[in-house]
């Protein structure tokens, strides 16, 4: 496991360090990539969650930005809690961002926010989340299981149980719908 | 005869395929039930529930559990992949299935190559990947929401969740975005874009809009468009073509929200029940219609 952690840091380091500050860390799947924003978002790391690049794209994506420089302490916290990245890859092209524009609906006993693609409705006096539409990933439908019927303030996040990008989307729309119900 | 591939959300369950039946709100395939919510599931019913009302074939879907990971959608990948050419079917939709390239790239030749070969139908998860791949141009009909007609629109978003900024998913924008989708190579032949107002679209002309019944609530019920998806599915394997297929669709689902009289905590099956109605109520509108044409 050292070995392989050292691999992936003499790779980064040989490779186009000097002329990049940036990195990317590339997983084997979008939940790993949500555990591991959610540790360095802990350890107040300046991490970003970003399209990948198009040669690195595989279907269904994200990966970390993270500053070169602290490296060596990234991969070591990630390691600490499992988690091992694919790859560790300087930013040589501009990444994707992921969408930033929401659109709110209030349909008067009930209120909706859009992210891209995904759609969670709460009902206004309860409180409670009674839709979520939109999606194609397959955890949309789990997600929507998981947390139409619950209160706001008691549903599991979607960052905590999704797996694709998808339910990350849906995470931008609940933490939105958080902020826009905020009395 | 129609099939339909997709998963379920629920990680145990196997890969299967084979008729499906509707049994309240469940759906029946060899030993399993399936509770009808969004999704796959939904589409389905709503396929087999209007092909009840008209006397039409017997769904055949392939499922897999996949809550997310993955896993399910890759055997199921594979297993397509590796017997597809043991079926024939007329129509084939694909559905929510977990977008991963190179797995769709194994499989499109593998449709493809079917005789003969079936109508393609494209939505949700396999929708993306299909955009990703760079060969939309290959399936015969999409059915993105205003989101991801936005993505379609965009040739360099590999998911709706980097659509960028500037191209603007708003309905206003939506024949600037179907030109956009169509002029990058990023839209199937057909499209049936679902919104406050429905497009359908064949080789990059608007053929028709639909908007009338409109239910506004509708936007926020997880399913409707997978049972828009079901609807046109079935419709196709009627014998209708692609556009009248989709136009016969769009206002079915609408004239559901008629019949069920939703508000946004309504849930699909609520919509679906409705479907025998409003079939009947379309297709009676559309005889006379064409019964006024021919004199």
């Amino acid at each position: 496991m050292l070995r392989h952690f050292w691999k992936k840091l003499f790779k980064v380091s040989t490779r186009n360090a000097a002329s990049v500050d940036r990195g990317i860390l590339v997983f084997e799947n979008t939940s790993e990539v949500i555990q591991a924003e959610t540790i360095l978002k802990r350890m107040e790391y300046p991490a970003r969650v970003m399209g990948p690049p198009q040669d690195i794209q595989t279907g269904c994506d994200l990966v970390i930005e993270f500053p070169l420089l602290d490296q060596l302490k990234i991969l070591h916290e990630l390691e600490l809690n499992g988690l091992q990245p694919l790859q560790v890859v300087p930013i040589t092209s501009s990444l994707l961002k992921p969408v930033d524009i929401f659109y709110t609906k209030d349909f008067n006993d009930y209120l909706m926010v859009r992210a891209a693609n995904m759609k969670i409705t709460i009902n206004k006096q309860e409180m409670k989340i009674v839709n979520i539409s939109g999606g194609g990933c397959p955890d949309v439908p789990f997600l929507a299981y998981q947390l139409v019927g619950k209160k706001l303030s008691e549903a599991p996040r979607p960052r905590d149980l999704g797996h694709t990008l998808c339910g990350y989307t849906l995470e931008l729309a609940y933490e939105e719908l958080k902020k826009t119900c905020q009395p | 005869m129609p099939a339909i591939i997709g998963t379920v959300p629920d990680q145990n369950f196997p890969l299967v395929h084979g008729f499906v039946k509707l049994s309240g709100n469940n759906l029946l395939i060899g030993n399993h039930m399936i509770p009808v919510n969004r999704g796959t599931p939904a589409s389905l019913a709503a396929a087999i529930k209007a092909s009840k009302a008209l006397g039409g074939p017997e769904i055949y879907a392939f499922l897999t559990g996949d809550i997310g990971r993955g896993n399910g959608s890759r055997n199921l990948y594979e297993f397509l992949t590796n017997h597809i050419q043991e079926f024939s079917f007329d129509i084939i939709t694909f559905h929510y299935l977990h977008p991963i390239l190179h797995w769709h790239n194994r499989l499109l030749p593998a449709f493809e190559s079917m005789k003969p070969r079936p109508l393609l139908i494209a939505d949700a998860g396999f929708m993306y990947v299909a955009k990703m791949s760079g060969q939309a141009f290959r399936y015969d009909v999409f059915t993105p929401d205003i989101g991801e007609l936005a993505f379609l629109a965009d040739e360099m978003a590999p998911h709706p969740f980097y659509t960028r900024g500037f191209i603007m998913h708003q309905e206003a924008n939506a024949p600037e975005l179907i030109n956009r989708a169509y002029t990058g190579k990023n839209s199937a032949k057909a499209l049936l874009v679902k919104g406050a107002k429905d497009y359908i679209v064949s080789k990059n002309k608007i053929i028709a809009t639909v908007d009338n019944p409109s239910f506004e609530a509708m936007e926020a019920i997880g399913g409707t468009g997978d049972s828009l998806t079901g609807l046109l599915t079935l419709l196709c394997a009627m014998g209708y073509d692609t556009v009248n297929a989709a136009i016969l669709a769009a206002q079915t689902n609408r004239w559901t929200g008629y019949f069920a009289n939703p508000n946004p905590a309504s849930q699909i099956i609520e919509l679906i029940e409705e479907i025998p109605r409003a079939l009947l109520h379309v297709l009676n509108n559309y005889q006379t219609e064409k019964t006024n044409v021919r004199n």
